[in-house]
């Protein structure tokens, strides 16, 4: 049961953050390029998704939208709330990559002839992924984190089974072995990001 | 001196503001084909912004550019196509950090040109080569010294084949013992025929390189010649006053 919660819990958080991390990405992108609606609409959900609670998002998702005719399973309101939360602080972390470019490093390479496609797949791209990494990092971790919320939408996850368990009287058991679940989800995810930052800094700048 | 009819490179009164201060008040300026032009002026006189027009970086308010008696101004030009026959060297060499120094000079010609990446690596090893720097290939920028990435930055502008070569103060950001081996580089450049329009501050190279000087101050060319004929004897009191300024400074910096 309880490897199954751990299963429940593992895919949940990796769809929101692929999720994310694609959602992220474009918000910060047609920032970067200073679209001029979507720009700004991006701006908008970026502070919505960053200063609301998850659980208060799957609520809304969960309870609320039914009521307007929109019936959401469980697994999709935790994928979209994760997304939608993590959207907004991904947008903030490319966000710090992308202004790390340097106006004269897009000139240069606008002046080899590099159209803007090219631009952003071979120039800006590399660049602001290595210096976002750390911030990239630190948002993946505290999504994962975030996904004990869940089961206050009906999900069998690793927090709600906990909570049966303890509700049985296995207190010290499933305390343990709760810290324990999440420890070995996170440190895995943790320590690639780690070294792929070392990799990334070493080919970027790593002087 | 080189007094070849066809024209590269053609501007008529162009004129560039900022905002609502204008930089550039009416340039008329012509090179020629295997020509090398050296603009020389004051802090804030335009010349910078002047090469920057010409490869579009810095879009203009009025006037005309020609490159090879194609009009380059005009609404809808397609400036990665133009861009591509402008090679420009930066004064900061702007080499792109994460990309090792084969990739950096690749880059134009595989990804815009789309030529073969073998025929490409070797033309860029030659050009290396000549460079002084054969085996570098493969070092990423933060390992190489200033010099070294500015010969990569000339290198890299060469392999896109281009018809003319802008120079914006490339050596201004180097130490003074790096700045003679990139001079030198641009020198032999000059020597094998390549059309260039440099801006510097380095008086005694520009008087060794230029077929032509043109000094510039306030948004204008205010004076055009030989080299010999400027540095001895400047027609403007504009031109004597800036160059003895620059003897001046020389002065300090040898009492120093």
């Amino acid at each position: 049961m309880f490897m199954k919660a751990a299963w429940l819990t593992v895919s949940l958080a990796f769809w929101g953050l692929i999720l994310s991390l694609i959602i992220g990405f474009f918000c910060a992108l047609v920032r970067f390029w200073r679209w001029p609606v979507v720009a700004r609409l991006a701006g908008i959900y970026i502070e919505l998704a960053r200063n609301t609670p998850l659980m208060i998002q799957l609520f809304f998702l969960y309870y609320g939208l039914p009521r307007v005719g929109l019936l959401l399973e469980g697994r999709t309101c935790a994928i979209v709330g994760l997304a939608f939360l993590g959207g907004g602080y991904m947008a903030e972390a490319f966000r710090g990559g992308f202004s790390a470019i340097s106006r004269s490093q897009i000139e240069a390479g606008l002046s080899i002839g590099l159209r803007r496609f090219q631009l952003l797949r071979y120039v800006i791209f590399p660049q602001a992924v290595a210096v976002a990494l750390p911030a990239i990092t630190a948002t993946a971790i505290f999504l994962i984190k975030e996904t004990s919320v869940f089961s206050i939408v009906a999900l069998p996850d690793l927090m709600y089974v906990a909570k049966d368990l303890l509700k049985e009287g296995h207190n010290n058991e499933s305390n343990l072995l709760l810290v324990l679940s999440y420890l070995l989800i996170i440190l895995p995810v943790s320590l690639f990001f780690g070294r792929l930052e070392k990799r990334v800094r070493f080919a970027g700048f790593g002087d | 001196m080189p007094d070849n009819p066809q024209v590269v490179l053609k501007i008529t009164d162009l004129v560039k503001s900022f905002d609502s201060t204008k930089v550039l008040k009416g340039i008329n300026l012509t090179v020629g084909h295997r020509e090398v032009t050296v603009i020389i002026g004051p802090s804030g006189c335009g010349k910078s912004t002047l090469l920057r027009c010409l490869n579009g970086l810095e879009p203009i308010d009025s006037g005309q550019i020609e490159l090879n008696g194609q009009l380059i101004t005009a609404p809808g030009t397609n400036w990665s196509a133009i861009r591509q026959k402008i090679g420009m060297v930066f004064q900061n060499y702007e080499l792109f950090p994460h990309l090792n120094v084969i990739d950096n000079i690749l880059l134009g010609p595989v990804k815009v040109q789309g030529r073969p990446r073998q025929e490409a690596i070797i033309d860029a090893q030659s050009w290396l080569d000549r460079v002084g720097l054969k085996d570098r290939a493969l070092s990423f920028p933060r390992q190489l010294s200033g010099g070294q990435k500015q010969r990569v930055a000339i290198v890299r502008a060469l392999c896109m084949s281009p018809q003319i070569m802008l120079f914006d103060e490339v050596t201004a950001s180097l130490d003074p013992e790096m700045v003679r081996e990139v001079l030198d580089v641009m020198l032999n450049l000059a020597k094998g025929g390549l059309t260039m329009l440099i801006v510097t501050h380095e008086m005694a190279f520009a008087r060794a390189v230029a077929d032509r000087i043109i000094f510039m101050d306030d948004g204008h060319i205010v004076e055009t010649a030989q080299p010999e004929a400027f540095f001895n004897n400047p027609e403007t009191e504009r031109a004597r006053r800036f160059l003895n300024i620059f003897q001046f400074q020389e002065l300090e910096r040898r009492r120093a």
